[in-house]
């Protein structure tokens, strides 16, 4: 069946892109491809600025002062109040964020009725600095994703930041971090090589927190011999499964150890010895395995940091992790079970440029099958959310309802309940669609009655409507329920 | 979750005003003696049927009409008398004894201009003020706030109207300033919404009504464990308790504003979940459990309102009425003509006010519908002249633009 152009181009913002706005279809329907094309070349791509936001080096201290403040403020608060001894003192004073909703009145004493208004204690305390780093991350990356024009390449980045995913449920140093970590790793290799982003992410901190390589010491260096054996597997073990080879395929578990040794030493400078370097990443040689290594059938001499270096810059170029990233690429973009044409193609040209990523999206885009599957995949709940306030228009005034939501459809952001990732599978999302419906519903409430609902499904699906979905929405009893019939209907809920 | 607006919407700028916050003026206390009314107005979105709210029993073709679904004044449940030819929805016994008591009334065969049959259109008329859907930005209620005088009472405590929801309701937007508040729960999608869901489902993606289904049973599961009643029916969505406090937290938020000595006199609000397609439940089941949250809204303004009650009006209006037989799904389409509800110690109440047109085959409007006898602008004009006190002339221009021809309604209030 051949599909309209205009067809192709919702098509693109749904399966390629963070969805459509207004005009969106309509603006690139005469070459959807050419549009996507276009979006890998802009100048600056994959980026955003925002000076605000504070380099992994300087949010590791800003977490690490925040916590040895609080610490001492405990330790006052036991010496002068020695009733209360072990009672956390209070992290702040300072007042909650205000109103949660826009049209709510700034002075929450208001927003109550009255007889309520003094009900209700101060509220809680001002979160953390680990937690304001987090929020104000999520609030940059939730804003680049409603910016975009498209949203390809805002798409690869999640794609990206999933494959080479960290929690910032680790604790304050990775949530601390989290943002930082796609800025510095992920955005700026994301249409570059795969072995450069593959270094970006392993010698970043926050993965270094995350998978323990920070703690990891080679038995036979000198910290451990002076401190007893303390190699940590985790780092290696899924930069192999994970990260590159993919699971169960060429390396063994004396690869996994050897590998472990070769990246003993890849950790960060200590805060206390470096108030103005602290945290950022350092090769401690103290804590570095002497002596070649054997990884995945080549021997390795040692040579400090190099040895790690030379050994990720192989394995990136390996044919089974081309194979591996291809199957997750396809998998992501196209259907849980994708054709296989379009995975081999993908990894023969991994191979060809040496892991150039922008080349592999563009074989996405240019491949028939890339377009010609099913829209049968089910979105994942971030992609979901964004798409929704793109549709329309809408732009949280508050990040901290978006970040929920994202919890309630469990897909919290830059929490991942394992290495692994979320899932691209669409079964494992289905059984939170009853979730999505409280979510629609939400939001359908506080914009439902400022949107025309035809017009929305005009620039939400336009020439993917059913004409069920057409007549449901036009049927609705009221606005808000007309939204939210929209957000969850199977052409907006599948890509 | 919480939103700004910015497609480019005609609607953009009254949430812009929504937020504002414009609690301009300053309040005075002056006011000791004299008047000092109040006027909150429930839009009921989704077409309420107005025949089972009140129905006319004493009608001859009653029966005929809506068989063993039209309320009665006999059987287990029986409907509760009003004045012998109306009788009211037994799921409103506040609203009863309030008509009781001279409290209450009730206009039947009332409709708004429109005569089509889109609820998004009938909304925008019936809160507009305008005869045409699609064009206002602004709504009759705070337009008749704007058309006061200075030195009108109602301005005396606040110059805001007050609004609940996170969206201001079009018939409160406009140039008078807005006092939004926003209840700190919404309310759940109701079971109306997600059977509409799952009809599109059961009709393009079954594996999508599978899930659904799915996770329905289980929540009825779990919602008649919470409830011990065994009234819990199958609601996946908003559950019946959820809506009554939904319906009463909002409602009587709202007249706590109203009754501050110096907040707001004017305010509105919205309750969706009229729209009565299929197993409309009139007496046990969706309608009943609606009317009696919405008994309980007006239970609850009566309470919050303190010794403020016996200067308000409350008024509950809708889009349009529904088809006047009952359709092939136990439920009611979209029709025409319906009840408007008034409730308040202001009222010279105790009435039934209607123009009867029948419901004999040949007096149905379109041969469907409850033919309008009533033009709802002319309750609204009454209440606004002689309760607000808004001038004759601005509301045939600015508040109800082109309705010269619609005269108020008189003596719906005690005062006038």
């Amino acid at each position: 069946m051949a599909i309209s152009p205009s067809h192709e181009s919702a098509l693109a913002l749904h399966r390629f892109g963070m969805g459509p706005r207004v005009g969106s279809i309509a603006a690139i329907a005469s070459d959807p491809r050419g549009a996507l094309m276009a979006d890998l070349d802009r100048p600056g791509a994959g980026g955003f600025a925002n000076p605000d936001l504070l380099t992994s080096g300087e949010a590791a201290r800003a977490m690490f002062d925040f916590r040895q403040e609080r610490k001492a403020a405990r330790l006052a608060a036991r010496a002068t109040e020695p009733q209360s001894a072990g009672a956390s003192a209070p992290e702040s004073s300072s007042a909650p964020p205000s109103a949660i909703t826009p049209n709510a009145s700034p002075d929450t004493s208001m927003s109550a009725p009255p007889g309520q208004a003094a009900s209700k204690p101060a509220g809680n305390p001002a979160p953390g600095v680990p937690q304001q780093l987090y929020l104000e991350e999520a609030r940059g990356r939730i804003e680049a994703a409603l910016g975009g024009d498209i949203g390809f390449v805002e798409r690869l980045v999640w794609f990206w930041s999933n494959h080479f995913c960290i929690s910032a449920d680790k604790g304050p140093a990775v949530r601390s971090l989290c943002g930082a970590f796609e800025r510095e790793a992920i955005r700026p290799h994301v249409l570059g090589r795969f072995g450069d982003m593959l270094l970006a992410v392993e010698s970043h901190p926050a993965m270094l927190f995350y998978l323990d390589n920070v703690r990891s010491i080679g038995p036979d260096s000198i910290a451990g011999r002076n401190r007893g054996a303390g190699l940590n597997e985790n780092l290696a073990r899924e930069i192999l499964e994970l990260h590159t080879l993919g699971v169960r395929t060429v390396y063994t578990q004396d690869d996994v150890t050897s590998f472990a040794k070769v990246i003993t030493g890849w950790s960060i400078v200590p805060f206390k010895q470096d108030p103005i370097h602290g945290g950022e990443f350092a090769f401690n040689e103290r804590m570095h395995e002497p002596g070649a290594q054997t990884v995945v059938g080549k021997t390795y001499p040692d040579g400090g940091v190099e040895q790690g270096r030379a050994v990720l810059t192989d394995i990136a170029r390996h044919p089974i992790t081309a194979k591996h990233v291809a199957t997750k690429l396809a998998t992501h973009f196209v259907a849980d079970a994708p054709p296989q044409a379009l995975v081999d193609r993908l990894a023969k040209r991994f191979l060809e440029t040496q892991g150039d990523l922008k080349e592999l999206a563009k074989v996405l885009v240019t491949s028939k099958e890339a377009w010609d599957a099913p829209r049968d995949k089910l979105k994942r709940p971030g992609e979901w959310i964004v798409g929704a306030l793109r549709a329309v228009g809408a732009a949280p005034p508050d990040i901290r309802p978006v970040i929920q939501a994202h919890n309630m459809l469990g897909e919290p952001l830059w929490r991942p309940p394992a290495p692994k990732g979320f899932s691209d599978d669409s079964a494992e999302w289905m059984p939170g669609l009853a979730e999505r419906l409280d979510v629609a519903n939400q939001l359908a409430r506080r914009v439902g009655s400022l949107v025309e609902p035809d017009a929305v499904v005009d620039t939400a699906l336009g020439p993917l409507a059913s004409d069920e979905t057409r007549q449901t929405v036009k049927r609705a009893e009221s606005r808000p329920q007309a939204l939210a019939l929209l957000l969850m209907a199977p052409e907006f809920q599948r890509r | 979750m919480a939103i700004n607006i910015h497609a480019p919407s005609r609607r953009e700028l009254l949430l812009a005003s929504g937020a504002l916050f414009a609690w301009a003026g300053m309040p005075k206390l002056a006011r000791a003696e004299g008047r000092d009314p109040r006027l909150l107005v429930i839009v009921l979105r989704g077409a309420l049927d107005g025949l089972a709210t009140a129905a006319p029993v004493g009608d001859p073709d009653w029966i005929r009409l809506r068989g063993d679904k039209a309320l009665k004044l006999e059987g287990p449940t029986p409907a509760l008398p009003l004045d012998g030819f109306f009788a009211l929805n037994p799921a409103m016994p506040n609203l009863h004894r309030l008509y009781r008591s001279g409290q209450a009334t009730i206009v039947h065969a009332a409709a708004t201009p429109y005569r089509e049959r889109s609820h998004f259109d009938g909304q925008d008329v019936l809160e507009s003020g305008l005869t045409q859907p699609g064009v206002a930005d602004t709504g009759w209620l705070n337009r008749a706030l704007a058309a006061l005088a200075p030195e009108s009472e109602v301005l005396a405590h606040s110059r805001a109207a007050f609004a609940v929801g996170p969206v201001t309701p079009l018939i409160v937007r406009g140039p008078a300033p807005i006092l939004p508040w926003t209840p700190p729960r919404l309310p759940p999608a109701t079971d109306d919404t997600v059977m509409r869901l799952l009809d599109l489902y059961r009709h393009t993606d079954l594996a999508l009504a599978r899930v659904l289904e799915e996770r329905m049973g289980l929540a009825a599961i779990v919602r008649a464990g919470d409830m011990d009643t065994g009234q819990a029916k199958a609601n996946p969505g908003g559950g019946v308790a959820q809506v009554r406090s939904y319906f009463a937290e909002s409602a009587g938020a709202a007249a706590k504003f109203l009754a501050q000595p110096d907040g707001p006199r004017i305010g509105a609000l919205a309750f969706d979940g009229w729209d009565t397609h299929a197993d409309e439940g009139e007496v046990s089941g969706r309608l009943a459990n609606l009317l009696g949250a919405l008994d309980g809204a007006i239970a609850a303004v009566e309470t919050q309102m303190g010794g403020a009650w016996r200067e308000t009006v409350v008024a509950l209006v809708t889009e349009f009425g529904r088809t006047a037989r009952i359709n092939g799904t136990q439920g009611t389409d979209h029709g025409t003509a319906t009840v408007a509800l008034l409730a308040g110690g202001a009222l010279k109440g105790g009435r039934v006010i209607a123009d009867w047109p029948g419901v004999a085959e040949a007096k149905l409007y379109e041969n469907r519908d409850l033919m309008a006898t009533t033009d709802l602008r002319a309750v609204m004009k009454g209440l606004l002249r002689d309760h607000v006190r808004v001038r004759d002339d601005a509301l045939a221009t600015s508040v109800f633009p082109d309705s010269a021809g619609v005269k108020p309604m008189t003596g719906l209030v005690v005062s006038a």
